[in-house]
This record gives structure tokens, sequence and C-alpha cells, in this order.
């Protein structure tokens, strides 16, 4: 194999696991499902180069697709608001803006 | 180790992200994102095994399964999802557990 | 930065991080541990493919040699579409008749993209055969197609019953048994196809799970989301 070949794969499988980390990290689920519709989409590249073509096919148009509409629409149905809680609303209703998670994806 | 074991070994950490996520996030919507995130680790995993044959194809075996098992997630997705909707409609709620596990704002970044 | 994550207790973290490390070293050495010597299941595969009725090895596994697994999936999916349909009740939007008033340009869009959408169903159904491509694949393409029309505010158009939606969805499953159990009276065991018919049947098979994984999915986007007018009226909060 080449050393291109390698280099692309280390790269796919490197922003498949940080986008992992942030999906799950991700304080805004608006922000959280959209990272997840790439993470589907680099998922159907990954297919790609193990050779699974049938498979890449299918996720791009479900994995992507209507995983991720499904999750929007769950996703603005419950506000939107990383807090599971009532009382965590903050006042006012809207989605403060320090929500913002700041660290980097840990 | 050849090239597409690392797809294997990736899918494995996915797995594992996932898991952990499921444990400690409260949040539902974040739960079953963990579980779409566990789920792909799987398929990774199942697919990197089809490749560790000596044969130039890889076998098809885990490739239909995995096919099979996209199809099931995104149904299994979208129950969890009405499911998690209702929950919320019904209780205001989008966690399982009582509030009382919130913790203290992280005094430092991550 | 205070993050206003919530998480749980440190201690549960902490238990949680291990349990998953444990697990994540076990798994690796078990993924390592597979032999690399083994000529895998592909050869047998490759042996018996004449007797599918198919010549992609993967369209043979789903359709035929592994063909239980399907069934059992088909079934699922039906199961989850009940299920959905159950709790979104019988307010949920994919009983509303009646197409609404939506973007001109998504729906225009919509129109034009979704008969090249079915069309590539079609084509992938057919390709699945010989290449990569099959019921899933073309269901998965014709779900989509739906879900875009559902989203630029096509509703079920008046003519699909109520009835009749629950025929589509689960007809697929239906063909699928029948099948599975019909070859049994021509002497085989269950899903084992008679010599000669397995092109013909595993074809069948294909074009009804296609029509039936398109309306699944597309009946799960719809009757899980949530009206069009909610949705839009939350388009302007900003998220």
């Amino acid at each position: 194999m080449t050393y291109s070949g390698w280099l692309y794969d280390l790269l796919l499988i490197g922003t498949l696991l940080w986008l992992a980390v942030r999906i799950l990290a991700e304080a805004k689920l608006f922000k959280a499902v959209v990272l997840y519709i790439a993470f589907g989409l680099l998922v159907a590249l990954a297919w790609v180069r193990l050779a699974a073509p049938d498979i890449a096919l299918a996720e791009a148009a479900i994995g992507a697709g209507i995983t991720g509409a499904l999750l929007l629409d769950a996703v603005g149905h419950m506000r939107g608001r990383a807090a599971p809680y009532p009382s965590d609303e903050p006042v006012g209703g809207a989605p403060a803006a320090p929500r913002e998670e700041g660290g980097a994806g840990g | 180790m050849s090239q597409t074991d690392i797809y294997t070994l990736a899918g494995a950490a996915l797995f594992v992200i996932g898991l952990y996520g499921l444990i400690t996030r409260p949040h539902l919507i974040h739960k079953i994102l963990a579980l779409n995130i566990m789920s792909g680790g799987v398929f990774l995993v199942f697919v990197g095994i089809a490749r560790r044959v000596m044969s130039p194809d890889p076998d098809p075996l885990p490739h239909a399964m995995v096919l099979t098992g996209i199809v099931v997630t995104v149904s299994s997705t979208a129950y969890a999802l009405a499911l998690a909707k209702r929950i919320y409609s019904e209780t205001g709620m989008a966690a399982l557990d009582a509030p009382d596990v919130i913790e203290e704002p992280e005094a430092s970044s991550g | 930065m205070a993050s206003v994550m919530p998480k749980s207790p440190r201690s549960v973290r902490l238990a949680a991080a291990a349990l998953c490390a444990g697990f994540g070293a076990l798994l690796v050495r078990a993924v390592l541990a597979i032999p690399e010597d083994h000529p895998g299941l592909a050869p047998v595969v490759a042996e018996r493919i004449a007797e599918s009725g198919v010549e992609h090895a993967v369209t043979a596994v789903l359709l035929n040699f592994r063909s239980y697994d399907t069934l059992l999936e088909i079934a699922v999916l039906v199961l989850a579409t009940i299920g959905v349909l159950s709790i979104a009740g019988s307010h949920s939007s994919v009983w509303a008749p009646v197409a609404e008033e939506a973007d001109p340009v998504l729906s225009a869009l919509a129109r034009l993209l979704a008969p090249f959408m079915v069309l590539a169903s079609g084509y992938l159904l057919w390709a699945g055969e010989h290449a990569p491509g099959g019921a899933f694949q073309a269901g998965s393409v014709l779900g989509a197609a739906g879900v875009l029309l559902a989203l630029s505010g096509y509703a079920r158009p008046a003519w699909v019953s109520r009835f009749g939606l629950r025929v589509v969805i689960s007809v697929g499953l239906i063909v699928f048994l029948a099948i599975a159990v019909g070859v049994m009276f021509l002497g085989g065991a269950l899903l084992e196809y008679p010599d000669g018919y397995a092109k013909a049947l595993v074809l069948i098979v294909e074009t009804w799970l296609t029509v039936s994984i398109g309306a699944i999915l597309v009946s799960l986007f719809i009757a899980s989301a949530s009206p069009i007018e909610e949705l839009r009226a939350r388009a302007g909060d900003g998220r």
C-alpha cells in the first residue's frame, strides 16, 4: 500500500474519532446532530476504503440522510436544549450564548 | 498488522467512545447519538474483519450483516426518538433519571 | 471556562471510564487474535453463487444463503414502524392526506429530484443482481426521496388510504414470508428455493422489499416528525 493511502486512512480515522468525541462532548444538541451527519458521511468513505461499496451506498442514504433528518426533528422538538431538566432552563427561554463549550473536545 | 486493521481498531475505539457517552450523558438525544456511534463502531469492526482474509475479495458475509444492521439501526433510532419525544412531551424532561445527578459546573476547561 | 454541560457525578464518570478502557482493551485483543491466514467465506460463496440466482456475492448472501437474516430484519422494520405509529398516535402527520403549501424553491427542487431518485432506486435494485446494490440500497434511496418530499411540504396523496399505507409497509414481509413458507410445500426447507426458481423468487422478494423499505423509512420519518407548520414556526427560533 502507498504512503498516500496510509495518510488518507489515518486522516479519515482520526477525523472519525475526533468527531465521535465532539458529538458526545457538544453541549448544543443541534451542533451535535450536524456533526453526527458529517460523521455518517465520513463513515461512508470508510466503507469505500474497506472495499464495501454495498454498505457505502446504504450508509450514505440512511446513516447521513434519514437518521440525520430524524435527529434534527427530535432536537427541534426538544427545543435544542443540552439541559435535560426543566429547572435548567435559562431565564427568558432562549438558549444563552455562554452555553458554548469552550474546551477542546475531551 | 495490515492497513485495514486500523479501521478495525478504530471501530473498537468508536464503540468504547460511544459506550462512555451512553453511560455518562443524561440527555436522551445524546444517548441515542452514542448508540449510533457504537453501532458504527461495531460495523467498522465487522467490515474490518471481513478484510482479514487471505483471499483477494473481502468476506461477503459480514458485509451482508452490516447492511442489515444499518437498516435495523435506523429503525431502532426512529423508535427511540419517538419514545424520547413522547417522554419529553409527557414529563418535560429529556432524561430518564432524577435531576439530582446534575453536576457542579466544571471549574476548568477540559 | 465553565461548561454548563450536564454530566454524571465524577464517581460515575470514573467508573464508566474504567469500564470502557477495560472493555476496549479486551475488544482490541479479541480483534487482533483473529487469524489472518484463513480464506474466509468468500471462496465458499463464490463456489455456490451459481445456485443463488444472482451474481453479486453480497446480494446472494442477503437474499439466499442467509435470507432468514433478511426476513427477520424486515420483520424488525415493520415492528418498529408499528411502534412509532402507535407512539405518535392518530394525530401523527403520516395520516394527514392534504399536501400543504410549501416553500416554492424547495418544492420545485423536490419535484425535480424525486423522479430521478425513484429512477436511481430502480437502477440500484436492478444492479444488485450483479454489482453493488440491491433491495436495501434501493429502498433507502426511495425512503430518502420520500423524506425529501415530506420536508418540502408534500404529504401523503389523498388516494393512498390508511389501509393502503399499512399494506405497503407490510407487503415486503408478507411476500417474503409467503415465499419462505411456500417453498416448503415444494419439498424444501424454510427459505430453500427450488432449483431453477431462485432467480425469479429473489427478484420478487427484492422488489417488494424495496417498496416496503422505502415506505417504512418514509413512515418512520413522517410519523415521528412534527407537523410541518410546527417545523416552520420553529425555524424562526434561530437554531
